[in-house]
């Protein structure tokens, strides 16, 4: 899949499709990370935001710092969220269902508030980065495509090793009943902190080269409120219970949203998830997956 | 006499104001068939949740062959051998039947990578009656058939001690029967067993020895047939 990525990246095509495929390969990463704790714990995360941000602003932290270079803004970003992620896992501990999500929103706002008023990374007005010059391949863009196509490919490995693991398991019995879990034998409060925080991890992986892909960084972009409706909405469209569900809700919802916003105007985006998303948990709660195997079981 | 497997010391539980617990001590041999009866609301459950893990007591402490485990974490007290079923079947939805052995085969019983759990399952099922349902969802089940899958998922979990809650509330006078010869046999594999129950005709045919908490205290201990002739017990249940 990586070679694919370099292959395509070596095409030079339109280099618009670049500009779109990136973000619907960070989609991919952005609706694997969600799922890892909201599909296979069934822990719904409304704050995808804020742990995407952080991976973003510790980037633009170490650019505007000492000129890190991409590997390590990403290592560096990814951290910092996984940090936030385990920080958040021991603070709503006895949180469940309903609670954990608003605090999660609460979290989302508060770093907000945090970073308008924090000037060395732009403050509110925002900050322009400068892209390092003399990209590995013809431009910076079809670079960045190419890492996020790498990023994609290991956040879904990863989800998918923990899925097919004794971690996977032990997750899906707290996903449908805590207690019980617990007294089976199954270390909830351990594979909890595991989930918020690997999540966390890819959420701010995924947030890392966003300041070079935008090149001007502020607050409403970066927290804006189309990750947390994305990172959930693709997982539910696609399917929560497999690795493969958030790829497809990515793959679908983001082509969606790309077209739409060449085509028709950048406001129909929320607009698309929503009616799909409606339809979806009207008509198949379990998303595509959920639907192909309800047809193949006929 | 056999050293305890069990011992509950002074234990102390309350919620607010409200005294759960007043210093309930009790003992319970390894090997014995244990009754827990009581009037609704005089704490048996509260019990079972302390030592179980479910929940922390105020005071006093409990011993498990020897060990303190009076502040364990409940998942470790499964794996040292302390095995509940819960009153109301809290299945895990989303997996078979046999998956749901498969969750303490593998997290209590073995430690992890074990390649026999699955035949170990299917063993367990065959024990309990479920071999036919393996494949099935909890959603589809009966409700004897859920009692069952409680019992058959604890026992996945190697029990030394079962705390079985309240396992035939609702079930006719034959399924009543059926959970009642699968305990027995059960305790004939050097299980001990904890019972609580409402159902009189079961717990005193099964018992070997009963306590009764009344309003959080101890008010009774002796065989089935001590416990029938016992004033303050019949006080607590039918008033004076």
């Amino acid at each position: 899949m990586v070679a694919a990525g370099v292959l395509i990246a070596s095409l030079r095509v339109n280099p618009y499709l670049y500009f779109a495929g990136y973000v619907i390969f960070q989609y991919i990463v952005i609706a694997t990370a969600w799922n890892i704790l909201g599909g296979y714990a069934g822990y719904v995360n409304f704050g995808t935001p804020a742990f995407f941000a952080l991976g973003a602003y510790t980037a633009v932290f170490l650019i505007q710092s000492i000129r890190a270079p991409l590997p390590v803004l990403i290592l560096a970003g990814g951290l910092v969220s996984a940090l936030l992620g385990l920080g958040i896992g021991y603070l709503t501990l006895r949180l469940r269902g309903v609670f954990f999500s608003i605090a999660t929103l609460a979290l989302s706002i508060v770093l907000q508030t945090m970073i308008i008023n924090w000037d060395y990374v732009g403050g509110s007005r925002g900050l322009s980065v400068i892209r390092p010059s003399s990209p590995p391949f013809g431009s910076y863009v079809t670079f960045l495509f190419t890492v996020m196509v790498f990023l994609a490919v290991v956040a879904v490995t990863a989800a998918r090793f923990i899925e097919r693991s004794w971690i996977g398991r032990g997750l899906a019995a707290l996903r449908d009943n805590e207690e019980a879990a617990e007294c089976m034998g199954v270390p909830t409060l351990r594979l909890k902190l595991f989930a918020t925080t690997i999540s966390g991890f890819l959420l701010g992986v995924a947030g890392a080269p966003f300041p070079y892909y935008v090149t001007f960084v502020e607050p409403n972009s970066a927290f804006n409120l189309d990750y947390a409706v994305n990172a959930l909405a693709m997982p539910m469209i696609g399917g929560t219970t497999s690795w493969i569900g958030p790829v497809i809700g990515a793959v679908l919802l983001g082509s969606a949203q790309q077209l739409a916003t060449v085509t028709i105007s950048s406001e129909m985006n929320l607009f698309i998830v929503g009616v799909v998303l409606v339809a979806f948990v009207v008509l198949a709660p379990e998303g595509i997956l959920g639907l192909v195997r309800r047809l193949r079981a006929r | 006499m056999t050293a305890p497997l069990l011992e509950v010391e002074g234990l102390v539980k309350r919620f607010g104001g409200f005294i759960a617990l007043n210093r309930v001590t009790l003992h319970v041999k390894a090997g014995e068939r244990f009754g827990l009866i009581g009037p609704n609301g005089s704490g048996k459950t509260t019990l079972i949740n302390c030592i179980s893990g479910a929940l922390n007591p105020d005071g006093g402490r409990i011993l498990f062959e020897g060990i303190d485990i009076t502040a364990m974490a409940a998942h470790r007290r499964t794996r040292l051998g302390i095995v509940r079923t819960f009153q109301i079947p809290k299945p895990f939805s989303s997996m078979t039947v046999i998956e749901n052995l498969h969750i303490p085969l593998e997290y209590a019983a073995h430690g992890r990578l074990h390649g026999a759990t699955g035949s170990e399952a299917a063993e367990i099922l065959r024990v309990i009656g479920l071999e036919a349902k393996a494949h099935l969802r909890p959603g589809g089940l009966t409700q004897i058939e859920m009692r069952k899958l409680e019992l058959a998922r604890a026992l996945a979990a190697r029990p030394k001690l079962l705390i079985s809650d309240e396992a035939m509330a609702g079930l006719s006078s034959a399924e009543v029967d059926d959970i009642l010869a699968i305990l027995f046999r059960l305790n004939g594999q050097q299980i001990t067993i904890i019972m609580i129950e409402h159902i009189m005709r079961a717990v005193m045919r099964f018992s070997e020895r009963i306590v009764v908490l009344d309003a959080g205290e101890r008010i009774a201990e002796g065989t089935p047939e001590e416990i029938v002739g016992n004033q303050a017990v019949e006080k607590a249940y039918l008033g004076e």
